[in-house]
This record gives structure tokens, C-alpha cells and sequence, in this order.
């Protein structure tokens, strides 16, 4: 990896197994969210997790970094780490888990008492150890990629909810992870600033970084997606490429979603 | 009014202000306010005995009187033989009481920060300890500044109780003032007027952090 591109995928071998998530189960009470779901992504491929709200989309995604301890099952990535969930999880485990993925939220969640560029170097310099001044290069142009140089300075509520999304998603770039994990990050913004953040995921796609994103974008999952995994009452009801899952969905169920979303009413 | 008294008496009472009330003030809030973070995070630790110690103990503080708590400390502990001088009894006095109040302070401003904060801390490596350090004291913080800075203020008005273990302090001074020259009501609205000083200044102050610290918040 040359030091000049800021954010590189890693090398990728397509088809090699990054991460896989077994029989993840949760419950809230007496409200089973996810009912042994199983999970995995191969290096450079785009999953999109769709399906009705409580369907158990996002927690799948939450338990791929332990911000949602999962009651059993386990995720594992290629060169560790391989946590189970079946016993008690310590903290060392959750961040080892953590080291290998980052994060774009649906509410950005930036931290407002930093400016854009701190925002953006924080998880590097604090985290990573890795020199300032370095890591303030790659967020420059990390940031200049998503047209955001200019406003480096800036605090997060001087700026638009799509240019905090954009924000949101260099933050995680910064980090160089092997894997990013989006939770509906367009579910917040207004219907015009959508398309400013899905453009910036699907360049991302196309370089060949590995992510899973819970959406509800159909169009966008049909585009950017390798495979659509379709997810009801924590169970995965269909999984394959958009256009089958999307366009000759095999399932009743998601059939009713997809007519659904094409026909709101 | 005897201008003449006012004026001589106007330099040994701010002076006792000066030596005694400030330092004593910026003592204990200092020393008050990290007791008052170590027993907030034992609130919040989800550990129930350290939730149920920190508990008791702000319960203690708040349900008695200060000037109780500070006779514990000066004239009560010598009979089981613990004799401590007037200024550290004050120091110690004051510090514990603060911090009873003070925790209660952070621990509300600490569960005020959105969740989604600790978990934007951890997805970018955080362990709980940097997140909390990093991200969520410094948001904290400014919603803490105006209710700790009532404490404060009210801190510099309580250490004239110190005048009664003997502490040599703006208050001491006046009632000394008083005592030998009989005029009770010059020296005391003159003391008054000086702790009102002192007050007013803190309370500018108050406000340019609280301006520093709204700079990354839309007004």
C-alpha cells in the first residue's frame, strides 16, 4: 500500500472469505430479534441488508462489531478475530472485533466538539498511534475527495446532514479498516441530499472496498450490491444477486416487500 | 456611617478574602469536583456495590447540614483522636461536601451525551476509558458548567462557616472588626459587599466559559 493513497482497499482476492457471522441470536426480552442468522463476506463484495423495520437488519450489522452483543453465535474475520458469543465476551474481544471494521451511522454521529478535520484524525492518532501530521494528509485528501476540504474547520452544525453523512464516511475510511459497516446512513437526510451520499458509497463499491449496508434505497441496493440478503422476523427469508431478490423474488414475503416499496400505496 | 472605619477596616477584610476565602474556595471545588467525577462514574459504572457506596455517600452529604459536617470534622473527630488544624478540617470539610453535590452534577451532564456518542468512540477503537476521556467529558462538560458554577459561588459564600473553627478568612476578619469596635451593621454590610464582589466577578467568568464552550453548538 503506497502511503500516497490515502485510503487503498487492502489487496483483494475476490471471493476470499473476509468474515463470517454463524447463527447469530438475540433476544430483547421475550421478543427474539434474530433467530440464527449466518453471514458472509467475501473481500471487495457489497452486501446490502434489506427488509421491513424489526426485521433484525440492524442488529445483524451491530453484532458484526459487538455494539449489539448477539445471545450465541459467532463472528469470525480471515486472520482473526473469532469471537463467540455463546459465553461471556470481554471487552479485549469487542475491540479486537472493533479493530477490523468501522462505521457510518444513520444519525452520522459525529463528535460536535471537534471540527471536521478532528473528527477525521481522531480514531488515528488517538487510536492508531499514527503520526499526525500524516494522518492530517490523508484526511485532507480523503476529505477533498468527498468535496469537503473546505470545510475541514468547521464544526459538524455548520454543515449540512449531507455533508456530516460524507463526513461520517471518512471518518471511517481514515481508519483504513477491512471492512465498513453502514446503517442506513440515508434514512436521516432530506430527499435532496440523498443521492450526495449514496454517490460517494457506490465510488467506494466500485474500488472494491468490502461493506455491508443496511438500506432501504431498493435502486441503490439493486446497483451497488454483489448479493441482497432479504430479512423478516429475524430470519433470513432470501438471499442472491439484486436482481434476483429484487426483481423475481422466489419468496411470498418478499414479494409483499418489494411490491411494497414500488407501491407505497 | 463611620467612613473612617469602613475605609481602615476595608484592606484587613479583603485581605482575609484574599489569603482565606479564595484560597479556600479553589481548594476544595478543585480537590471537591474530582472526588465528584470518581463518585459520577461509580454511579454510572453499572457495578452495583460502587453505584450503591457512591449512593450513600452523596445521600449523607446532601441530608446534612454543612455546618454540622464541618464541627464533625474539627471539633468531633479529636475525641476519637484525630486532631486536624482549622485550615485543612475546612479544606477536607468543604471538598467532601462538594463533591456530594458535584456528582450529581456530572453524572446527569455524563447521561446527557446521546448514546450514539460511546458508540461512534468505540467503532473507531475507543475502549470505554478514551471514549469517556476523549469524546464524552468534553461534551459534559459543557452542559456542567452551569449548574457546577452555582456551586461554586455558593462554595465562596459557605466558607464563612470556616470562620467558626477559627479560620482566618474575610468573614473572621469582619466579625473580628466588629467585636472590637461595635459596629456590627458597617462591618457586616461591608463584608457582604466584598463577597458580593467576589461573586459577581465569578459569575463573568461563568459566562465567557460558557461562551467558549457553545462554540460548536448553533445559538
Amino acid at each position: 500500500m503506497s502511503s500516497t493513497d490515502p485510503a487503498p482497499a487492502r489487496t483483494q482476492t475476490p471471493g476470499e472469505v473476509l468474515l463470517s457471522a454463524t447463527g447469530l441470536q438475540k433476544s430483547f426480552g421475550s421478543n427474539m430479534v434474530l433467530r440464527s442468522i449466518d453471514l458472509t463476506v467475501c473481500r471487495g463484495e457489497v452486501v446490502a441488508l434489506v427488509g421491513p423495520s424489526g426485521s433484525g437488519k440492524t442488529t445483524v450489522l451491530r453484532s458484526l462489531n459487538g455494539l449489539e452483543v448477539p445471545d450465541g453465535g459467532t463472528v469470525a474475520f480471515d486472520g482473526g478475530p473469532s469471537v463467540n458469543f455463546g459465553g461471556a465476551v470481554s471487552g479485549r474481544e469487542l475491540s479486537a472485533l472493533r479493530d477490523r471494521s468501522a462505521m457510518v451511522f444513520q444519525q452520522y454521529n459525529l463528535f460536535p466538539h471537534m471540527t471536521v478535520l478532528e473528527n477525521v484524525i481522531e480514531g488515528p492518532v488517538q487510536v492508531q498511534k499514527r503520526r499526525r501530521a500524516e494522518a492530517v494528509q490523508d484526511a485532507e485528501k480523503l476529505l477533498d475527495r468527498v468535496g469537503l476540504l473546505a470545510k475541514k474547520d468547521q464544526y459538524p452544525f455548520e454543515l449540512s446532514g449531507g455533508q456530516q453523512q460524507r463526513v461520517g464516511i471518512v471518518r471511517a475510511l481514515a481508519l483504513r479498516p477491512d471492512l465498513l459497516l453502514f446503517d442506513e446512513p440515508t434514512s436521516a437526510l432530506d430527499p435532496e441530499l440523498v443521492g450526495e451520499v449514496l454517490k460517494v458509497i457506490k465510488d467506494l463499491a466500485e474500488e472494491d472496498w468490502t461493506m455491508v449496508i443496511v438500506t432501504h434505497e431498493m435502486a441503490f441496493a439493486r446497483e451497488v450490491a454483489d448479493e441482497v440478503v432479504f430479512m423478516d422476523g429475524g430470519v433470513v427469508v432470501e438471499r442472491g444477486h439484486p436482481d434476483q431478490v429484487l426483481r423475481n423474488p422466489k419468496h411470498e414475503r418478499t414479494r409483499r416487500f418489494v411490491q411494497r416499496l414500488l407501491h407505497p400505496f | 456611617m463611620d467612613w473612617e472605619l469602613f475605609r481602615s477596616s476595608f484592606w484587613p477584610i479583603l485581605r482575609g478574602g484574599l489569603t482565606g476565602t479564595i484560597p479556600l474556595t479553589l481548594m476544595s471545588f478543585v480537590l471537591g469536583l474530582a472526588l465528584a467525577l470518581v463518585l459520577a462514574l461509580m454511579r454510572i459504572s453499572g457495578k452495583r456495590l460502587l453505584s450503591g457506596i457512591a449512593r450513600v455517600y452523596i445521600s449523607l452529604v446532601r441530608g446534612t447540614p454543612l455546618l454540622v459536617q464541618l464541627f464533625i470534622v474539627f471539633y468531633g473527630l479529636p475525641s476519637i483522636g484525630v486532631v486536624i488544624p482549622p485550615w485543612p478540617s475546612a479544606v477536607i470539610a468543604f471538598s467532601l461536601n462538594v463533591a456530594g453535590y458535584a456528582a450529581e452534577i456530572l453524572r446527569a451532564a455524563i447521561l446527557s451525551v446521546p448514546k450514539g456518542q460511546w458508540e461512534a468512540g468505540h467503532t473507531i477503537g475507543m475502549s470505554r476509558r478514551r471514549t469517556l476521556r476523549r469524546i464524552i467529558l468534553p461534551q459534559a462538560a459543557r452542559v456542567s458548567v452551569p449548574p457546577l458554577s452555582n456551586t461554586f459561588i455558593s462554595l465562596v459564600k459557605d466558607t464563612s462557616l470556616a470562620s467558626l473553627i477559627l479560620v482566618t478568612e474575610l468573614f473572621r476578619e469582619a466579625e473580628q472588626i466588629a467585636a472590637f469596635s461595635q459596629e456590627f451593621m458597617l462591618l457586616y454590610l461591608e463584608a457582604a459587599l466584598i463577597y458580593w464582589v467576589f461573586c459577581f466577578v465569578l459569575a463573568a467568568g461563568q459566562g465567557a466559559l460558557e461562551k467558549r464552550l457553545d462554540r460548536y453548538v448553533i445559538h
